[in-house]
């Protein structure tokens, strides 16, 4: 089976959805005759024509509001936001206007677009290209919040989200693009070459949203976590020696509890880990529905790993991001506790 | 140079307050029929004075006149006066329905009527209207029916959006009438999309973006303007300048552009001042700017002067902003007396008939006012099931929504 990059992966979900169905359009910042900042719509362009793929102004409020027009109108739009952190002009147009079309026009209208951005840090990019806006999405009522954490899921999840009915919101772990790094920022990555989930088949297969991937089948404690933490929290577990059950989210709304309450009530122990800030962050709301569904099998409390409540930082980004020695004291000390 | 001295903030104000006499003299009104009427592939940097003068057609005898005029027969005034007449009727009935408590909300289109009533006979079926809170227009004059709308506004058992929106928030894909959202601004970059959808699919339907004089302050009215002159879209951006964004006056919106038109011109897209309250008028620069679009010219933006008569909604109170008689003083009249004295000059209405057409309009509109209610209003009779609460966010309703519909007990 061919094995590719994320970058490569995400690529083909968009030349394989595009191929199938002359509906689907892609543009954003740089999307067009460049190919994305990252490359990711690289090739798209020449392939299939200016209509089908092209550049847009520096105006994300006006990518996602006329993704949404597109969208009423019966195309299926899958933009590109050039990171995450520049989403916040769109935020009007996501969270009240893509989310809330279907219901409030009592499906006389629709909203099939997927809107893709890089999300995380790693990378030095300072507070404007590292952040990881996922709550500020979940939070949002008529939203799906997909987090790929490799190439295989990263294709087959895309093309699910371009082909799901509703608004589609897809972060792309960026400095998973190329292999997957698990916080040891002074070792080399892997590259997605070498790593069975860098197995892309070719052609149309999709992921199904809101199912989660048992990452590593373990009993002592279960880990939830996505995107990049994936990686982190199982260089943790080897590296403390603690038999982590992970859990890869894949999609955290709509979310998989069956998953995790079975994994957690398996456990009775559970951390939850994410790159985004701690208060308000995901990890509250998975803190919380473990504590509702698994109460009576916890041994000890559901602990947080999280980003520093503080803007994302620059020179001391290895200080900030919550890599796999802050994620193994965490599953230390939920063992002991 | 010599010293300029401290800063002063500058805070536009509005020529008249509460207490004080109107007055217009300051609004320059070019005398109908004197605005010529381009070709629709004018150079649009050849007819950048359109943007400063206004359109008419009606002039002051109520006769037709000049480059605009001569689009519309008989038949279709008489239609068009119907449908403004049974706006500005339903409006009343819905207003004093909301004062009975019968809904929470309520927005009236007193003195506007011409506006939206006109635009939507420029258009073709299967075009698109992405309209704000005051076109209802749109739907009246495409035979979409009343009882539906009321049924709507009294978020009763057979209300189509099913007891979730605002009233008046309508929504209807078959009458070329997107979702109205309650935000302002979001649709006019939507209409854009939508239209640049139709010639990435080359179709023959075109779009129409609307929006008021204060939300054109709004970032996603630049964005639309950028979007729909790069990408060339087939969309008519239209903005009702009514004069009034709630308690504030057009200026604090305009700044220093002279005109809400003039916004367009930075862009290179086509952009006329047009008599809002001229049917006539409205109808004829609709028409141009849609013909423009389907002949793949590109947006125009059409500016309508026009003057808010009532209040911005059942929950304000214009006196408290503006002098009472301010709308009486307004220069360019009611759209629905212009037009009757138009018909009257033509010697196809009287006095009589519209007495007569009055009474009818007004006994169709209690009839389906009646129609509505025996359906329920917001507060009594039959309402949408709480259950519809939980329906539609998503195509599928996700396993976190039917948990939650189980712990509402429905």
């Amino acid at each position: 089976m061919p094995r590719r990059t994320m970058i490569e992966a995400i690529r083909d979900a968009m030349d394989v959805s595009m191929e199938r169905d002359s509906k689907v359009v892609v543009f954003g910042e740089d999307v067009g005759f460049f190919g994305g900042v990252f490359r990711v719509t690289h090739g798209l362009q020449a392939k299939y024509g200016k209509s089908r793929c092209f550049d847009a102004p520096i105006n994300e409020s006006g990518i996602v509001g006329s993704a949404i027009g597109m969208a009423a109108y019966g195309l299926k739009p899958c933009v590109e936001i050039q990171f995450a952190d520049y989403m916040y002009p769109a935020y009007d147009q996501l969270t009240q206007e893509a989310a809330r079309l279907r219901y409030r026009s009592n499906g006389d209208f629709t909203c099939p677009i997927v809107v893709r951005m890089p999300t995380g840090g790693g990378i030095f990019g300072g507070q404007t290209h590292s952040q990881s806006p996922e709550a500020l999405f979940t939070h949002v009522s008529g939203l799906k919040t997909v987090v790929p954490s490799n190439p295989h899921d990263a294709k087959g999840l895309l093309i699910a989200a371009i082909e799901d009915p509703d608004p589609v919101i897809f972060l792309e772990p960026k400095r998973l693009y190329n292999g997957p790094f698990d916080g040891h920022h002074d070792r080399p990555v892997t590259p997605w070459s070498k790593h069975e989930l860098g197995e892309v088949a070719d052609g149309h297969y999709t992921v199904p949203l809101g199912k989660a991937a048992i990452r590593r089948a373990g009993s002592d404690v279960t880990v939830l976590a996505y995107g990049t933490m994936v990686y982190v929290a199982q260089a943790a577990a080897e590296e403390t020696r603690i038999d982590a059950e992970i859990i890869d989210l894949r999609t955290l709304l709509p979310l998989d509890l069956d998953t995790i309450v079975a994994s957690v009530k398996k456990t009775g122990r559970c951390v939850v880990v994410h790159e985004a800030t701690l208060t308000s962050g995901f990890g509250a709301e998975l803190s919380a529905l473990v504590q509702e569904n698994c109460f009576y099998h916890l041994e000890a409390p559901v602990a947080r790993v999280a980003g520093w409540d503080t803007p994302y930082p620059h020179a001391q980004e290895w200080e900030y991001f919550p890599g796999p020695a802050r994620v193994g004291r965490a599953l230390v000390e939920t063992l002991q506790a | 140079m010599a010293d300029a001295g401290m800063l002063r903030f500058h805070v536009p104000e509005p020529e008249v307050r509460p207490g004080g006499t109107p007055d217009f003299s300051n609004v320059t009104i070019a005398e109908a029929g004197s605005v010529p009427r381009p070709d629709i592939d004018v150079d649009p940097r050849t007819i950048r004075d359109m943007a400063f003068s206004i359109i008419r057609v009606l002039n002051r005898n109520g006769e037709a006149v000049g480059p605009w005029a001569g689009l519309l027969s008989s038949e279709e005034l008489l239609e068009g006066l119907r449908n403004m007449m049974t706006l500005r009727t339903f409006d009343a009935r819905m207003q004093m329905a909301q004062r009975q408590g019968k809904t929470s909300f309520y927005m009236q289109h007193l003195g506007e009527e011409a506006v939206s009533c006109a635009f939507r006979k420029a258009l073709k079926p299967g075009d698109m209207n992405f309209p704000t809170y005051r076109q209802a227009g749109l739907l009246i004059a495409d035979g979409y029916p009343m009882v539906t709308m009321m049924n709507q506004i009294y978020s009763n058992e057979t209300d189509p959006l099913k007891g979730r929106q605002l009233p008046i928030m309508y929504s209807s894909k078959e009458h070329g009438f997107f979702s109205i959202s309650g935000n302002l601004a979001t649709q006019y970059i939507q209409a854009v999309g939508w239209a640049m959808a139709s010639a990435i699919s080359n179709d023959s339907r075109i779009a129409a973006a609307w929006i008021g004089d204060g939300s054109t302050a709004e970032s996603d009215f630049h964005s639309a303007l950028v979007f729909a002159s790069t990408y060339k879209a087939p969309v008519v951006l239209n903005v009702v300048n009514n004069q009034w964004a709630i308690s504030t006056f057009q200026g604090i919106a305009r700044g220093g552009s002279g005109t809400f038109a003039a916004r367009g011109l930075g862009f290179g897209i086509p952009s006329l001042r047009v008599d809002g309250n001229d049917y006539l008028a409205v109808h004829a620069v609709a028409k141009w700017a849609a013909e423009r679009a389907r002949n793949n010219l590109g947006p125009t933006l059409v500016e309508y002067v026009t003057y808010r008569a009532g209040a911005h909604s059942s929950s304000d109170d214009p006196s408290a902003y503006r002098p009472k008689t301010e709308s009486d003083a307004w220069p360019l009249g009611d759209p629905v007396m212009r037009l009757k004295n138009h018909l009257i000059k033509l010697g196809v209405w009287s006095d009589e008939r519209h007495a007569q057409a009055e009474a009818e309009i007004l006994d169709t509109v209690i009839a389906a006012q009646k129609e509505a209610e025996s359906h329920g209003t917001l507060h009594a009779g039959g309402k949408p099931s709480t259950r519809e609460m939980f329906e539609g966010v998503f195509a599928e309703m996700p396993p976190h929504l039917r948990r939650q519909r189980q712990q509402a007990g429905v």
